[in-house]
């Protein structure tokens, strides 16, 4: 008899008839349970604080206070403790069983008593109270768990933070939208100035949530923020990024991201997409938006020398928008089950009247349709507007490292041949050189902006032969960039050299930079002059590096650029 | 033995469920139903439905639980009176009930 083993129940039993509460007292101890006996209300409350039963069984009509009330108190009394009641009954009075069940009943012991009745029931009932009790203490573990989970998670943040700082994303042209905790949920958003001044941004989107999609975020960070700020190009980042990630990620965990490079002086956005939702490009002047798919595989999937990572170049005006989100937003939920979907993405952009409102149209769009049944942390949204080269400039962080303070005096050659032209982008090389120059630490981003336009206008016009005028339209401009890869690709000859002359001390300095291509040279006092009228994305490079240089000298037949910064 | 008064079979089980305390149990009974009785008498003199729905209610149960069942139906017929508020034939199910009480107790007393 297995009922034997269990441990007896303390019973409490609230009768005010002398014969009943003798009759269910017997029975409960013929049944190995403790009776604690009431003979009223008043009584059974007592009871109930001082000796807390188990069960109680509850006659319903008694003086001082009835079986209903104490009902009431015993159940807004128990805290998380179930006791069940049994409320004692005529089997006449089936209309006011309703009213023992208002009260708080569980359930009826009906008279005349039976012994194997209240047997049965008071056995359903300690299966019932020690289901709950396993169900409380489970419910506690599961709360305690969550607890120690999200101290972790904010010590665990605490580190993520540093590493994964936000970077440069409080400039002003980029606005954004990602939860405190975005990276337990794989988002990571990232931005920082390239040393050229142009702006790279990366979202990524690490496949499932928690430590396991958070634990990428950081070598994603670490090697995003430390090739830009050494002037790699998003392509070789991108690379970089995805060899790391293979590396380490187990198969199966992946991130799809955008990268974007923002170039201000050109104006155009450089993208490259894998695995992400289409990006939209929002023109101001036609107010239309250009959907841009993602072209390749998610990051940390490919082999490196399956990668790809070629880029895609657009060009934008001042007050352009670049947008792009993670599928959280499509994938966003309503109380009905409905996803958001690209289609009520769109409607935005079409129904929108006020570019300068779009970001908070789409945010404000998207909470209203999920309303404030679901919380949903993974809506990661991020705009990028198109400025002013300028105004842009204003932002720029300033890295400074310790560099040398003494007096220096030195010459560097560095001529980059087909191979390598090919393969990779010889300016960091030359940057970090020229980074380590005392006198320049304030106009880094200058002086490489001058080095980068030298070296396209030695490669592409040099080197690869191509005709700027090209990028006038917009047509001619995607065509210019393809062109451009293609003959790169194929290079077999050619090559740009770089001569650098430094000499100075920590206040005062002199830097000669020359770069000579092996290509034939062109009409470049024509250029110079003419480019004052030319419009569209040719030219403005030469103006942009007479600007910037205190003298710019064009030597041989126009292959080689001399230029010189005095301070 | 067959009894019009109480359920015999019923009564078995009250004894095998109460042991040496049956006696007990039937004393309580009785004492508690006399006073009932007082009480009820009271009450119909009184014109007190209130007070004589509530007794006998009470009384209703107990003698259900002792397996009385004529007892118990004129209990509730009285219990009825009381909450129909008409206690003109209270009187005369009263004195039926008590002759049965009477019957019930010799019974359970002999026993």
């Amino acid at each position: 008899m297995y009922q034997e083993s269990e441990p007896a129940l303390k019973i409490l039993i609230a009768d005010d008839s002398n014969s009943d509460r003798l009759l269910l007292k017997a029975i409960v101890q013929s049944q190995g349970h403790q009776p604690l006996l009431a003979s009223d209300g008043l009584e059974a409350i007592e009871v109930f604080k001082q000796q807390k039963p188990d069960i109680i069984l509850l006659d319903a009509l008694m003086p001082n206070v009835d079986g209903f009330d104490t009902a009431r108190y015993v159940k807004s009394h128990s805290g998380d403790d179930f006791v069940p009641i049994i409320f004692l009954t005529s089997l006449s009075e089936a209309d006011s069983l309703a009213h023992c069940l208002e009260a708080g009943g569980d359930d009826f012991l009906t008279k005349p008593y039976n012994n194997v009745v209240l047997k049965a029931k008071i056995n359903a009932f300690r299966r019932m109270l020690k289901m709950h009790v396993t169900l409380q203490h489970q419910r506690d573990q599961i709360a305690e768990n969550n607890q120690r989970l999200i101290r972790e998670q904010e010590v665990a943040k605490l580190t993520f933070d540093k590493v994964a700082h936000e970077g440069c994303l409080h400039v002003p042209n980029i606005q954004y939208t990602l939860s405190p905790l975005a990276v337990f949920n794989g988002d990571v958003l990232l931005a920082a100035v390239r040393p050229n001044g142009n702006l790279a941004v990366m979202l990524g989107d690490f496949t499932g949530h928690g430590l396991a999609a958070a634990i990428g975020a950081m070598p994603l960070s670490q090697t995003f923020y430390s090739m830009v700020g050494k002037g790699f190009t998003i392509r070789e980042i991108l690379v970089e990024i995805n060899r790391k990630l293979k590396e380490i990620l187990p198969v199966g965990v992946f991130c799809c991201a955008t990268m974007i490079d923002m170039d201000f002086t050109a104006q155009s956005l450089e993208i490259w997409s894998g695995g992400m939702p289409e990006s939209f490009l929002y023109s101001v002047e036609k107010k239309i938006f250009l959907p841009i798919p993602a072209r390749y595989l998610a990051l940390g999937i490919l082999e490196p020398e399956r990668f790809h990572a070629e880029t895609d170049v657009y060009p934008m005006q001042t007050g352009d928008r670049f947008y792009m989100w993670s599928d959280g937003i499509l994938e966003a939920m309503n109380a009905e089950g409905e996803m958001f979907g690209e289609q009520r993405l769109e409607q935005i952009f079409i129904d929108n009247e006020e570019p300068a409102r779009l970001f908070k149209e789409i945010n404000q769009t998207v909470q209203k349709f999920i309303g404030d049944t679901q919380i949903h942390d993974d809506l990661s949204i991020a705009e990028i507007t198109m400025i002013e080269q300028d105004e842009f400039a204003h932002f720029f962080p300033r890295n400074l490292k310790k560099i040398h303070t003494t007096a220096m005096d030195w010459a560097f050659s560095y001529e980059a041949r087909a191979i390598t032209l090919r393969s990779i982008d010889p300016l960091p090389v030359i940057h970090n050189l020229l980074r380590e120059i005392p006198g320049l630490r304030y106009r880094s981003g200058e002086v490489f902006t001058v080095l980068s336009e030298l070296y396209s206008n030695a490669l592409e016009h040099g080197v690869l032969k191509l005709d700027s005028s090209m990028k006038s339209t917009a047509k001619g401009f995607y065509e210019y960039y393809r062109e451009r890869s293609k003959r790169l690709e194929k290079l077999e000859q050619g090559s740009v050299r770089f001569d650098l002359d430094y000499k100075g001390d920590r206040d005062l300095g002199c830097l000669q930079l020359t770069v000579t291509d092996s290509g034939k040279g062109f009409e470049h006092e024509k250029r110079l002059q003419g480019s004052l009228q030319s419009s569209g994305y040719s030219g403005r490079g030469l103006l942009l590096i007479k600007s910037i240089c205190d003298e710019v000298t064009y030597l041989g037949d126009g292959n080689i650029v001399q230029v010189i910064f005095n301070w | 033995m067959m009894n019009q008064h109480v359920d015999e079979s019923a009564i078995g089980e009250l004894r095998d469920i109460m042991g040496d305390d049956f006696g007990l149990l039937v004393d309580t009974f009785v004492n508690d139903s006399a006073k009932r009785i007082d009480d009820i008498q009271a009450a119909i003199a009184e014109g007190d439905a209130v007070r004589l729905r509530a007794v006998a209610h009470g009384f209703k149960g107990s003698a259900l639980n002792i397996s009385a069942r004529q007892l118990t139906e004129y209990c509730k017929q009285l219990e009825y009176m009381g909450r129909d508020d008409n206690l003109a034939d209270a009187d005369t199910v009263f004195q039926q009930a008590k002759q049965e009480f009477f019957q019930v107790r010799d019974f359970l007393k002999a026993l």
